[in-house]
């Protein structure tokens, strides 16, 4: 099959015939792997049992559990996503703007790429060991500085808890994200906007956040999308004490919980709708900032 | 000047602490098994646990297969999208940017409904199909890593020069994309293989909800067993995390002085 191809003189047809086949396992792969299932999953969302068309499933979404579960996990992503861009800049700006060696710089990056990485079950345990009710943290604050964390009502299995874990993943990935952008700043408007009088606030909110903004606000959204999907690291956090929309799918899953196969297509449906938007705005702006940052 | 080194010193520092004290409080308590001081009693048990040999080795294989999987659909589309069908890029891109979008708890499920035991294609129903579909459910989540690491280094060669010279000698193109494209671009394939070992090797939802005895639903039965072999697992993974990502940088460097420039 392959010499015969390559020995044709110059045969435009069979060789482009030749060519689909090299992409054609590719398609066949993510038709059946990801669109095809994906889509069973929006379709189930609009049909009842009879298979016939309805919107009853997307209205039980409405219903006070469900909707206080996604409205916690819209929460939880929301604060992860916009500390985890704050602290996240903090750093980038730390190394990037703020003279500091250049070792470390280097391994504040490597070690992002790590951190990043570092999710789901494991960085749930590691949380556990440091800040449950025997952890590290929390032993350490009670003999040495006398503060009882778990007196005060912190417990790591809970929304504040979760917070805390999730931010493990959101800095650092904001840290490898920002940090090119903040390095495409150039030296020269600085001095530009220094030249014509403007003091060091002015040409943060004038010149670089400017410039800026679709970087920052595009990986908001990235962050937001990065937290709502994570499954695993809540579950080994909380088991399935805290009701978040993931988890919530993931018991259904797993047991039917909800004597509803059609709201367990509609909860995937609702989170695919979430994540969907969120990305769209990432990608969006992300084209929006190449144009300034090269 | 000073204050600006002074706030960014600032900034390293708790975020140094936010990101150091919880590997420190891992390491802590995977060593505190025993109550008169530390031992690595913790990872003795892990490690001779057999359980855990077999969920290791078993995650250790699909990571492997995973990887290979990857690379056997990934290099010849994106070497194909690049010489031949360029129209075609804008939607293999969005194809394998489509796992970041799709959450995979959902793609799973849509698995299940999908190839379950009363489909055409039934699956799950047995030990083969089970893992077929594990593996390539896995494929999908390093679809993204894997096709941009390929494409950024199919940019960097002249493909259209190398398949030609190729083809002048007489290679087909299983022979051009097995001999000439795949070690040109094989640095780049690496850091998709590490990223896509690192991601493999504790996932839960997939191997949970398709009922496989893989790694990731081993620790979170541990997690809800024990107290100190969770944190000997933590600590276990963080160490692969961290080796993926250390060759990827390794070999990445390597690479900038083994190619040429142009």
């Amino acid at each position: 099959m392959t010499t015969s191809a390559a020995s044709l003189p110059s045969a435009l047809r069979p060789r482009q015939v030749l060519s689909w086949f090299g992409v054609a396992p590719f398609f066949l792969f993510a038709l059946l792997f990801l669109i095809l299932p994906t889509l069973n999953i929006v379709v189930g969302a609009f049909r009842n049992a009879a298979g016939e068309a309805t919107l009853e499933n997307l209205g039980k979404l409405l219903s006070p559990s469900i909707r206080s579960a996604f409205w916690i996990s819209i929460e939880l992503s929301l604060l992860t996503a916009v500390l985890g861009c704050l602290f996240g800049f903090l750093i980038a700006a730390a190394i990037t703007l703020g003279g500091l060696p250049r070792p470390l710089r280097n391994a504040i990056l490597t070690f992002s790429g790590v951190a990043s990485n570092f999710a789901g079950v494991p960085l749930a345990f590691a949380f556990i060991a440091t800040l449950g009710r025997l952890g590290f943290v929390t032993m350490l604050l009670r003999h040495w500085f006398g503060i009882n964390l778990y007196g005060s009502g912190f417990n790591i299995v809970s929304f504040l808890g979760l917070a805390l874990t999730y931010l493990y993943f959101q800095i650092p990935l904001m840290v490898l994200i920002i940090t090119p952008a903040l390095e495409g700043l150039r030296r020269e408007w600085r001095e530009a906007a220094e030249s014509l009088g403007a003091s060091g606030f002015q040409y943060w909110r004038l010149v670089a956040l400017p410039v800026l903004w679709p970087s920052l606000l595009g990986t908001l959204a990235l962050l937001f999308a990065n937290a709502f999907g994570a499954v695993a690291t809540a579950i080994a956090l909380t088991g399935s004490s805290l009701s978040i929309a993931p988890i919530v799918l993931f018991a259904q899953i797993r047991g039917d919980v909800l004597n509803d196969p059609h709201l367990g297509y509609a909860i995937a449906f609702a989170m695919i709708v979430l994540t969907a938007i969120a990305n769209g705005i990432y990608i969006l702006l992300r084209m929006r900032a190449e144009r300034w940052v090269k | 000047m000073t204050g600006k080194r002074l706030w960014s010193w600032l900034a390293v520092v708790l975020g140094g602490l936010y990101f150091l004290l919880p590997l420190a409080g891992m390491v802590d308590f995977s060593l505190r098994m025993q109550r008169d001081g530390y031992s690595f009693g913790a990872y003795r048990i892990v490690l001779t646990d057999a359980q855990f040999q077999q969920t290791f080795g078993y995650s250790v294989g699909l990571a492997l297969l995973t990887i290979v999987l990857g690379i056997l659909i990934v290099v010849p589309t994106a070497y194909f999208v690049r010489l031949r069908f360029p129209g075609l890029r804008p939607i293999v891109e969005f194809i394998t940017l489509l796992p970041l979008v799709i959450p995979p708890i959902v793609i799973v499920f849509g698995y299940i409904r999908i190839y379950n035991t009363s489909s055409v294609l039934p699956l799950t129903g047995s030990w083969w199909g089970t893992n077929i579909l594990v593996l390539f459910g896995y494929a999908v989540l390093s679809l993204p890593y894997m096709y941009r690491s390929v494409d950024t280094g199919l940019r960097t060669i002249d493909i259209a020069s190398l398949t030609e010279a190729a083809q002048s000698l007489g290679a087909g193109w299983a022979r051009i994309l097995a001999v000439v494209i795949l070690p040109n671009v094989f640095v780049s394939v690496l850091s998709g293989a590490f990223l896509t070992f690192a991601i493999v090797i504790g996932e839960y939802v997939f191997a949970a909800l398709l009922n496989v005895n893989s790694f990731g639903p081993y620790m979170v039965w541990m997690g809800g067993n024990r107290a100190y072999e969770p944190s000997a697992l933590a600590v276990v993974a963080f160490a692969i995390t961290w080796a993926c990502m250390g060759l990827i940088q390794l070999f990445t460097r390597f690479s900038k002085f083994s190619t040429v420039r142009r």
